[in-house]
């Protein structure tokens, strides 16, 4: 078993699996309906000018997050 | 009423919905769909823009689209996604009911975008399916077969490029279908909410006389949507439906169920196994955006385009608006020559050209700094390049409690407050969004150059200023009402308008070129928005201001000075005089003050009225106003212009809410009085403390 990550710890152009993150809360329903679900294969593109927000690809479409969103995402590396 | 809307013979006319993700394309094709034939409004009670066209049916029948709020899902995060949920689930009476839906997507982004499909898909309407940006496709080794999802899903499917108008023809002879087929997409809802599924159902037929399918889709959304926003304007979910919907929740709780992930999982099981029939792909290498993200968003070259770009933007502003704007000015002197000339002298005659004409224009001169200023912004949203700046600022932003979002509108507010507010709407968050229409007029508009300048230049005992006094003047302005806004961004967040941490979950959609028709489009839009909703404030406000200025009447054949003086704002001035008076102002700088709450500049035009020939009779008229400043005295004497004084007057400008334009746009953007008063009282008040302290200080430090 891969270990698992928070996604703010991903390095920068590196993909990844997303395998959990919380269930409730506005923004993580809206993250899961977005295409970011537990299995969902991501690459980190890259951070912002000022170490935050990040952007990621997911599902062919680029999406920011903050890096404080990022922190309850877990990601396996691969 | 009409019989034609309800029987179903040819002549009936269909009500479309037009619906989508932000960025792919939906106003480009709302255009041009309906070309100019577009109404646009707000819905009832709530902010949202609500947009009706009328496109014609091959018959030649009238059909009617309604442009929906983008959204990437109708569970709803903000009162714009509620609007749009609510008109598709009938639960809005201002709007009719859509018959059939027009779904348009980016195929570049298929699978997400089918997302949303899926749920309309659900609602059980004829659905007409646009693949727009279908020339994106190969470029990032993309290949749909359009043909194969056509049969999957058992619905027109039209492939287009809104921009260039490609398939617009094929989608206007779908849309002129009589017959349009249901689709025969199925789906498994997961069997551990099905059975709630089924009595959110049943209640909803019986209880809000949905119909079938209806409320079906309903269902699924209200276990989806964990904190559904509510809009003023829509019909609330009937009490059983909540009581089930609640028991349920409760249940699943309890086990440990995670209700909304199990729906959105099999919306996506579905939606994967549907790509992977009709989408192919291929490497084609990092994609142009990626290529130009690189430098866009680059440590160090990210801020270089940044500022670049944004000196451009300004420094076209000023000197592409200079023009026009003498134009303007010049059209409404002849406005006011020809009324004066063909109208007896009286007070109607001074109505119209001193109240109505003198204030409408005042405003007007400054439209094209606010065209300009909307057609960046277009420019800016439609290319793609808004989104990163919003990136690149985030952290900054963050640092007030605000996000990135906020920064464009924030930055346009240096030119003009009013495009600044107007784009507020993309900031998803209410809160956030009321913040940033609250702090954007702090920011040193070009209204208040002339103030600065005049003050500047009666500062300076000789006749030209020093470079660098003027330059590190101004700079101290601007920096003082940029940090002013931050600092209150800040108290705001903190205190008034609590909110959760703002969070940044934003798309960052692929670049295209910019479109310049659409922009043009947009930007007419935008100004008769403006024009309509804040020409009769402005109106008012000018006519109640040239009131003041105009009456009581003194004698005939006084100069305009006297009259003035003689006139209520004169009293006014007398009348604030306690109050501006530790601030180093006297009742004729109370004058200016009142009058300039019009807009700005007029600070100077009503200055120049009360200091032309206050100290001399004689005809003084060619004086330069700096002049006649520095002759102007206290009655005991002492000078009333004095250094400190201009920089207390130029401080009081910096923060108080002296603009009649900018309160009609608020009034507008948050549908209340409570906020523009507010802003006023907020902003004047902290210009009053911030100027009596400076100048209180100031005089004990024998300035």
């Amino acid at each position: 078993m891969a270990q698992e990550i928070k996604l703010s710890e991903l390095v920068v152009g590196s993909n990844a699996i997303v395998r959990a993150y919380p269930k409730s809360g506005t923004e993580f329903i809206r993250l899961r309906e977005m295409g970011v679900l537990p299995g969902t294969p991501i690459t980190l593109l890259r951070t912002a000018p000022l170490g935050d927000p990040i952007e990621i690809k997911v599902r062919g479409y680029r999406l920011t997050l903050r890096k404080s969103e990022a922190d309850f995402i877990l990601v396996e590396k691969t | 009423m009409s019989p034609n809307f309800t029987s179903a013979s040819q002549s009936r006319s269909f009500v479309y919905a037009l619906v989508g993700n932000p960025n792919c394309g939906k106003s480009t094709l709302f255009n041009a769909l309906t070309g100019l034939k577009q109404k646009v409004g707000n819905y009832p009670g709530v902010t949202v823009e609500k947009k009706v066209g009328t496109v014609y049916s091959q018959h030649g029948t009238p059909m009617s689209v309604i442009d929906l709020p983008g959204t990437y899902s109708l569970a709803s995060r903000s009162p714009d996604e509620a609007v749009t949920r609510d008109v598709l689930l009938g639960r809005r009476p201002d709007t009719p009911t859509p018959d059939r839906i027009l779904c348009i997507v980016d195929a570049t982004s298929l699978e997400r975008s089918l997302y949303l499909v899926h749920q309309i898909l659900d609602l059980g309407r004829p659905l007409i399916l646009v693949v727009n940006m279908m020339d994106q496709t190969s470029q990032n080794g993309i290949h749909i077969d359009i043909d194969r999802l056509k049969q999957t899903l058992g619905i027109p499917v039209i492939a287009a490029e809104a921009t260039k108008g490609k398939g617009l023809i094929e989608l206007k002879l779908a849309m002129s279908r009589l017959d349009l087929p249901l689709s025969k997409h199925a789906w498994s809802i997961p069997t551990e909410i099905a059975l709630a599924v089924a009595e959110l159902q049943a209640s909803l037929t019986a209880d809000s006389q949905k119909l079938y399918l209806t409320a079906r889709a309903e269902a699924l959304l209200l276990l989806t949507d964990q904190s559904p926003i509510q809009v003023e304007g829509s019909k609330a979910i009937h009490p059983r439906t909540s009581e089930i919907l609640n028991t349920w929740q409760k249940r699943w709780s309890k086990e440990g169920i995670d209700w909304a992930s199990a729906l959105v999982q099999s919306r996506y099981d579905a939606i994967s196994k549907l790509c992977s029939e009709v989408v192919e792909e291929s490497n084609v290498g990092p994609a142009l955006t990626d290529r130009i993200d690189a430098v866009v968003t680059h440590p160090i070259l990210g801020w270089l385009v940044l500022g670049v770009a944004m000196v451009l933007i300004f420094l076209s502003i000023f000197s592409l608006a200079e023009y026009p704007m003498n134009w303007i000015d010049q059209q409404i002197t002849l406005l006011r020559d020809l009324v004066k000339a063909s109208l007896p002298a009286g007070d109607l005659r001074d109505l119209i050209t001193n109240g109505a004409i003198a204030g409408v224009g005042s405003v007007l001169v400054f439209l094209p700094q606010i065209l300009i200023l909307f057609f960046f912004i277009g420019l800016l949203e439609s290319t793609g390049y808004m989104a990163r700046a919003a990136f690149i600022m985030d952290r900054l932003m963050n640092r007030v409690g605000l996000n990135g979002r906020s920064f464009i509108p924030m930055l346009s507010s240096y030119a003009c407050a009013i495009p600044g507010i107007m784009s507020t709407r993309t900031i998803e968050d209410e809160k956030d969004r009321i913040i940033t229409i609250l702090i954007s007029p702090l920011m040193s508009c070009s209204a208040r150059l002339p103030v600065y300048l005049l003050m500047i230049a009666a500062f300076v005992p000789s006749d030209k200023v020093p470079l660098l006094t003027k330059a590190s003047l101004m700079v101290l302005m601007y920096a003082l009402g940029t940090f002013g806004a931050f600092g209150f961004a800040w108290l705001f967040k903190k205190t008034l308008l609590k909110g959760s941490q703002p969070k940044m979950m934003m798309e960052l959609p692929p670049y295209h070129l910019p479109h310049i028709k659409q922009t043009l489009l947009q930007i007419v839009e935008r100004m008769w928005v403006f024009l309509r909703n804040a020409g009769s404030v402005i109106l008012t406000i000018s006519i109640v201001l040239w009131f003041l200025s105009a009456y009581p009447k003194a004698h005939d054949s006084v100069s305009a000075q006297e009259q003035l003086s003689h006139s209520f704002a004169g009293k006014a001035g007398h009348l604030l005089e306690p109050v501006i008076k530790p601030l180093g102002f006297d009742w004729r700088i109370g004058i200016g003050l009142v009058s300039s709450f019009a807009a700005r500049e007029i600070f100077v035009s009503s200055t120049a009225v009360v200091f032309s020939s206050s100290d001399n009779t004689a005809h003084t008229q060619t004086q330069p106003l700096r002049l006649a400043l520095r002759n102007a005295h206290w009655p005991d004497g002492r000078m009333l212009f004095t250094p400190l004084v201009c920089l207390c007057l130029m401080i009081y400008y910096v923060f108080a809410m002296q603009c009649m334009s900018t309160v009609a746009v608020v009034k507008r953007e948050t549908n209340t009085w409570k906020w523009p008063l507010f802003q006023i009282f907020y902003m004047t008040g902290t210009a009053w403390i911030l100027t009596f302290l400076v100048y209180q200080i100031g005089t004990l430090l024998g300035f």
